[in-house]
């Protein structure tokens, strides 16, 4: 074949992550802080659940929209956390994870040139999916010093006549920072002079080891304009069953319908009865995996103090992003010199935006066990860089 | 603190204080306070080690043994379970609804030393009406852990976004 292929993919960038991939695959005894995924299985109850359900032969498409025992579940799940009601008739669509929910949601709202606000450090696809959706992608580059939460200013900055949506991604992978509410109410209320949208990927919602977290949708008048994006991954430990959905009003929840309709179908269908199971049942399971998070992350925090190693404390999602800049490397540098020397992988900071440079993220999906083996590494790692460069410390 | 405390040391006991500190975000001396009335107040009753017997050379039977048995006047059935759960041998003693009284949990070398106990000891005590009981085959799961394949591999890719 001589035509060339699609111009808009060929300039995308492959995830940054990949390289990583690939040198810890072919390492044997090497362990990793890289995965952004529970350690926990399923809790069992939910997977008898989904295993009932193939044995009674539940074993075809749903509606479109999914399962609606589930669509009952999840409205009542958000009115019971967050106490803001959606009608499972016409403003939830079940989704093949958060990720699909990001994708088609901006497919429904945008137009040719459009912007997407995307704050970052942040997840690796909001970028590509508004660049896909033939959108023009303004990026705020969050800062440290703020404990990488959004000001107003700097949306203030960001917004112009063209201004389509602010993506708020919070609790935020990689840097593991919240949105509480008083930090929320100035955003709402420039949204709403600007009359722009948000979507709102609340997936790590469940974890915040602060307070219990606040949706942007709770504000007042925000509903109208937000796409709350929400999954059963992280909450549940989840990922491989790939189930996510968004809530938004009707008008555009049944736009994003017609493109899940024509380019997914539905859900699967076993995980979304198993999704039932966890919304009706699995609260204990929530705050049993939230706590054991919770004793990882303060290890983490108090190991990092202990070597002297600069780092906000972080309330949410499972994530660390420690600042590595005092030895004038790059992330990447950094990341590839700590895993040939000690074998420890972790991701630069840099694969979630140019801001993220100078940082690393670490996950603490990960066991104490784990995680203490990880940490004398890192130890023994930055005590030598520090000797080589004469850092004092 | 105290149940997530608890909660931890009932998987660790060994777990130190240090450690202990950190992870519920306490300092030590409040770790320490906290363990030492928790043991005065007899809530920890004791560090037990869990043991799979049957991995080693040292044979171990046991028994979980039904009992019906006539409450006495005035003290109800907690004279009888005294009676029998000064027996070394028995390693607990529940008082159960349903079908029978009391449940008892032994342990013993041999089946002969289990039959002996129950046909000389049990059975023969006063307040005593029957007794079944039941040997135990196989261990999966015990004070929560599952004992029959604890080899469990991350089988996550190592790097995810």
């Amino acid at each position: 074949m001589t035509k060339p292929l699609s111009q808009k993919v060929l300039n995308l960038k492959p995830s940054g992550i990949r390289k990583f991939f690939d040198i810890v695959s072919e390492m044997k005894d090497a362990i990793s802080l890289g995965v952004g995924e529970p350690d926990f299985d399923t809790p069992w109850h939910i997977r008898d659940e989904g295993i009932y359900a193939l044995e009674k032969g539940k074993t075809f498409y749903t509606s479109n929209a999914g399962l609606k025992d589930l669509r009952i579940e999840i409205s009542n799940y958000i009115k019971r956390t967050q106490n803001v009601a959606y009608n499972p008739d016409n403003e939830i669509l079940v989704t093949v994870g958060g990720s699909e929910a990001i994708d088609i949601g901006l497919r429904a709202i945008i137009n040719p040139k459009d912007e997407v606000i995307i704050p970052q450090p942040s997840y690796v696809s909001y970028e590509p999916c508004a660049i896909l959706a033939n959108a023009k992608p303004v990026i705020i580059n969050l800062k440290s010093e703020n404990d990488f939460r959004l000001k107003p200013e700097e949306l203030l900055n960001a917004i112009t006549d063209k201004t389509k949506v602010l993506i708020l991604p919070y609790p935020n992978n990689p840097t593991g920072a919240i949105m509480e509410k008083s930090d929320l109410e100035p955003i709402a209320k420039i949204i709403k002079d600007k009359d722009i949208y948000v979507m709102s990927d609340e997936i790590y919602s469940a974890l915040t080891y602060k307070n219990t977290h606040t949706s942007i949708a709770t504000l007042d008048g925000m509903k109208e304009r937000t796409i709350l994006i929400n999954g059963f991954s992280k909450a549940y430990a989840m990922t491989g069953w790939r189930l996510g959905y968004a809530c938004a009003p009707k008008e555009i929840i049944s736009q994003m319908t017609k493109i899940h309709q024509y380019a997914i179908m539905c859900a699967p269908t076993t995980s979304q009865y198993a999704a039932v199971d966890a919304l009706k049942n699995g609260d204990k399971d929530v705050e049993m995996m939230r706590t054991a998070y919770n004793q990882r992350r303060r290890f983490l925090i108090d190991a990092f103090k202990k070597m002297n190693l600069e780092c906000f404390e972080p309330y949410g999602a499972f994530y660390v992003f420690p600042c590595i800049k005092e030895f004038n490397m790059t992330s990447e540098e950094f990341a590839t010199k700590f895993l040939l020397e000690e074998k420890v992988a972790v991701v630069p900071g840099s694969a979630f935006g140019e801001c993220g440079e100078g940082f690393l993220r670490l996950s603490y999906a990960y066991s104490i066990d784990n995680l203490k083996i990880a940490i004398e590494r890192l130890n023994n790692f930055i005590t030598k860089l520090r000797k080589q460069q004469n850092i004092n410390k | 603190m105290r149940e997530e405390l608890l909660a931890i040391l009932e998987k660790n006991s060994r777990i130190d204080f240090k450690e202990l500190a950190i992870l519920l975000g306490v300092s030590e001396e409040q770790v320490l306070e906290e363990i030492t009335r928790l043991e005065k107040d007899g809530i920890i009753c004791g560090y037990h080690t869990l043991i799979n017997w049957e991995k080693t050379s040292i044979e171990k039977v046991n028994a979980l043994i039904e009992v019906k048995v006539t409450p006495q006047r005035g003290q109800g059935f907690d004279k009888i379970a005294e009676r029998i759960y000064n027996y070394p041998e028995v390693r607990a003693v529940y008082l159960i609804s349903g079908g029978y009284d009391l449940l008892v949990t032994l342990e013993e070398k041999t089946l002969k030393e289990i039959a002996n106990f129950v046909s000389d000891k049990l059975s023969t005590l006063d307040s005593v009406l029957s007794t079944a009981t039941h040997f135990i085959l196989k261990k999966y799961k015990d004070h929560g852990t599952i004992i029959t394949n604890n080899q469990t591999k991350d089988s996550r890719e190592v790097i995810t976004p």
